[in-house]
């Protein structure tokens, strides 16, 4: 009688082991199988890259120092010009700050309305909510240029077609983030005032957003600091400030290297200026929540 | 509770509230005084000025329809028929579209009872309702009609051109040649151009119907044609959304393979040194801050226009911004597991492989496949700088200032391929670590 049932026990620890022996070697077959193709992808899209570039990887590689290095000398050469130049391009780099600033500022005004349009509880139309998820989201897809080129061809270059275009992108973009905040809000305080008789906006206003404040302003910062990148970008497409100065100073070449690397030097301190200051006021929104 | 007590604490709520008050009018009357600050330095007001609506109403109407041009060349004589004025779209010799009749005076029928006659001698009458019957005489250099001197605004005219704006389309006249603009809705020969046996045909014959080209099978000769199609260009636009598609690819993956060894550098509890912790830092913070931009600017000077030199270039930023985020991962990985493999005696290369990498793998791929499809659109931007993908060809065809109906192809396009890596690396995230965003 015991001597059944421990051999039962034995076959079923051997079944055990059996099946885990095959479920690590299907695992490892299948981890195999990815990296696998993950190395053929990469290996394969290098070759076709490559091929379908105008130089070669390998070619190109040794001359990557070349175009830096003549910048930098050359702006050392003239190194006492340097100061006067970032002064004349200072107004080009106010430009690009503004354009990012206030397409933040009408991305995360648009995004907030989005957010709360679209989430489940909070919506004042729950019928619409994935009209505007879905409009959120085609918002988001949309990339910069195309609507920035659009509008360039429509309204002239400068500043705006710039703005428009990142203040779309942004809101679209912020809509998500906000609404994944929004969604894990307390709904006792927004009941609380509904119970008292408050208008849809008084609850949003005084019920939803209070609790959901350092979150979205972290994230308003985050991309205020991405959109500080996307208005130079858009700058080199024609939209004004400091990427349409840099695409001027590029196209006369040498002899005006100090130029470009004035504008390199703008650009670079800003980004690493504005990077430091939302990181460190990201840190304390989001600690003295967790307090 | 003394009255003492209760008043102090009164006056700490009456003080708090007036901070709130001040914050509460202050912040949005600050952003409010930005916004006119804004309002003026964009010159706002001016921008009525700039504008061009007429820009605008050019690309909305042909964005969704196309023009068909019968020109009269009043040198020859010879009367020509092209889909958007284009060499591509032309009717070959002796076909002509439907809505042209007549030999020796060729009726052009616009619709609308507008009609349009090329008479012999390079005479034009042209019939509009409600308006008188208009000639005209090209010779020369110059053009002579019985327009009146005050025209409707629909009209403009000079000696050596004439322009009528109709609904049904539009009419130029100069001593040169003679035009006639057809406008229809759709997009004209997106299948197939003019010169494919397979114009015009419906897709049931294609599919079903007697074989039309006797050199080849209806359905590989119709997708060939479709894939070869000189004037929507289908087989340049896939490679070029493949480029961009590459490019994102290439540049992410890249930039995790070569930030993850890195990030352990960063890291403090992986590494021990502090200089190499900061100089790996400072590295990451110097490739972040240089920014996409400038990366492309100068690696397109060493590799040339295409889309390596975009894959490299969001290949370095991304280094950066990867090296940042793994590292802090690396810092907040639970020492626990750590030691409970380094318990079983297993060597330093064994603890990460087993102890800390598990940890950390969901975090990285979430962030690697949020940054995919954020790099699809920046290789849509990029490749418009650096010359390579579905980006070139967008800037290429809005500089053309008339092809608005590819333009609004490729954005369609543009939009469908950044929902889709949106909604692949959303899948693939799932299936790699479980439903949680």
């Amino acid at each position: 009688m015991a001597d059944i049932s421990l051999s039962g026990a034995q076959h079923h620890v051997d079944g055990i082991q059996a099946s885990y022996m095959a479920q690590v070697q299907r695992r490892r077959l299948y981890g195999g199988l990815t990296l696998l193709i993950f190395v053929v992808l990469m290996v394969s899209g290098f070759n076709v890259a490559d091929d379908r570039n105008a130089g070669g990887f390998w070619d190109g590689l040794h001359q990557i120092g070349d175009y830096p290095a003549d910048v930098l000398s050359e702006a050392w050469d003239k190194r006492a010009d340097l100061p006067a130049l970032i002064v004349k391009y200072f107004p080009a780099l106010v430009e690009t700050i503004n354009i990012a600033a206030v397409s933040t500022l009408i991305g995360a005004i648009g995004g907030l309305f989005l957010s709360l349009l679209g989430t489940r509880g909070l919506a004042k139309w729950p019928r619409l909510i994935p009209l505007f998820r879905r409009i959120s989201d085609i918002m988001r897809a949309v990339p910069e240029i195309v609507i920035a080129l659009v509008l360039i061809f429509v309204l002239g270059g400068g500043p705006v077609p710039a703005m428009i275009a990142i203040a779309i992108h942004t809101a679209g973009a912020l809509a998500k983030m906000f609404s994944e905040v929004s969604e894990n809000t307390d709904l006792k305080a927004v009941d609380g005032l509904a119970s008292t008789g408050a208008t849809w906006s008084q609850r949003m206003l005084l019920g939803v957003l209070p609790q959901v404040a350092p979150n979205y302003v972290s994230y308003t910062l985050l991309r205020f600091e991405i959109n500080i990148r996307a208005s130079a970008i858009l700058g080199f497409v024609g939209a004004g400030g400091l990427g349409y100065e840099l695409r001027n100073a590029m196209a006369w070449g040498p002899g005006r290297f100090d130029e470009a690397a004035a504008i390199f030097i703008l650009l670079f301190g800003t980004i690493v200026f504005f990077d430091q200051v939302s990181s460190r006021y990201r840190n304390r929104l989001t600690e003295g929540q967790g307090q | 509770m003394t009255t003492i007590d209760l008043d102090a604490t009164k006056f700490e709520a009456e003080k708090l509230f007036a901070r709130k008050r001040l914050i509460g009018f202050g912040i949005p009357s600050v952003i409010a005084v930005y916004f006119v600050y804004i309002f003026f330095a964009f010159d706002l007001p001016g921008l009525a000025g700039r504008a061009n609506m007429e820009n605008a109403v050019t690309l909305a109407s042909d964005s969704w329809s196309y023009k068909v041009h019968a020109t009269r060349d009043n040198r020859s004589g010879n009367v020509t028929y092209a889909v958007e004025g284009e060499r591509k779209g032309t009717y070959p010799e002796g076909q002509r579209p439907d809505w042209v009749r007549g030999d020796e005076v060729i009726t052009i029928d616009l619709g609308g009872d507008i009609i349009v006659r090329y008479l012999p001698d390079n005479r034009t009458e042209i019939e509009i309702p409600g308006f008188q019957l208009i000639e005209a005489q090209a010779e020369g250099r110059t053009v002579t009609t019985n327009l009146p001197d005050d025209l409707p605004d629909w009209i403009s005219a000079s000696d050596r051109r004439v322009g009528i704006t109709t609904p049904e389309g539009r009419i130029t006249l100069t001593g040169a040649r003679t035009e006639v603009f057809n406008y229809f809705p759709g997009w004209e020969l997106f299948w197939f151009t003019l010169d494919s046996p397979y114009y015009g045909q419906s897709l049931a014959t294609i599919l079903f119907g007697d074989q039309i080209d006797p050199a080849r099978g209806n359905i590989t000769g119709a997708v060939s044609d479709w894939w070869n199609n000189t004037m929507w260009r289908h087989k340049d636009v896939a490679w070029a959304i493949g480029e961009t598609i590459l490019m994102a690819f290439l540049g992410t993956m890249g930039a995790a393979l070569i930030a993850l060894p890195l990030g352990f550098l960063a890291a403090k509890r992986f590494s021990p040194l502090m200089l190499l912790r900061a100089a790996t830092r400072r590295l990451f913070d110097f490739l972040r801050g240089v920014d996409a931009l400038i990366w492309t600017v100068v690696l397109a000077r060493a590799f040339g226009p295409g889309p390596l030199t975009g894959a490299l270039a969001i290949l370095i930023t991304d280094t950066g911004t990867f090296g940042k985020i793994f590292s802090e991962a690396l810092e907040n990985v639970d020492q626990k597991q750590i030691e409970g493999v380094a318990s079983t005696g297993a060597k330093p290369l064994q603890r990460y492989r087993f102890g800390v990498i598990p940890q950390i793998v969901p975090v990285l791929l979430a962030q690697i496949f949020y940054f995919l499809e954020s790099n699809t659109r920046s290789a849509t931007i990029i490749g418009a700088i650096t010359g390579g993908g579905i980006g070139l060809m967008l800037t290429q065809a809005i500089q053309t200032q008339k092809d608005w109906e590819e333009v609004a192809y490729y954005i369609i396009l543009i939009i469908a391929m950044v929902m889709l890596m949106d909604w692949f690396s959303g899948w693939l995230r799932a299936k790699l670590i479980g439903r949680k965003t």
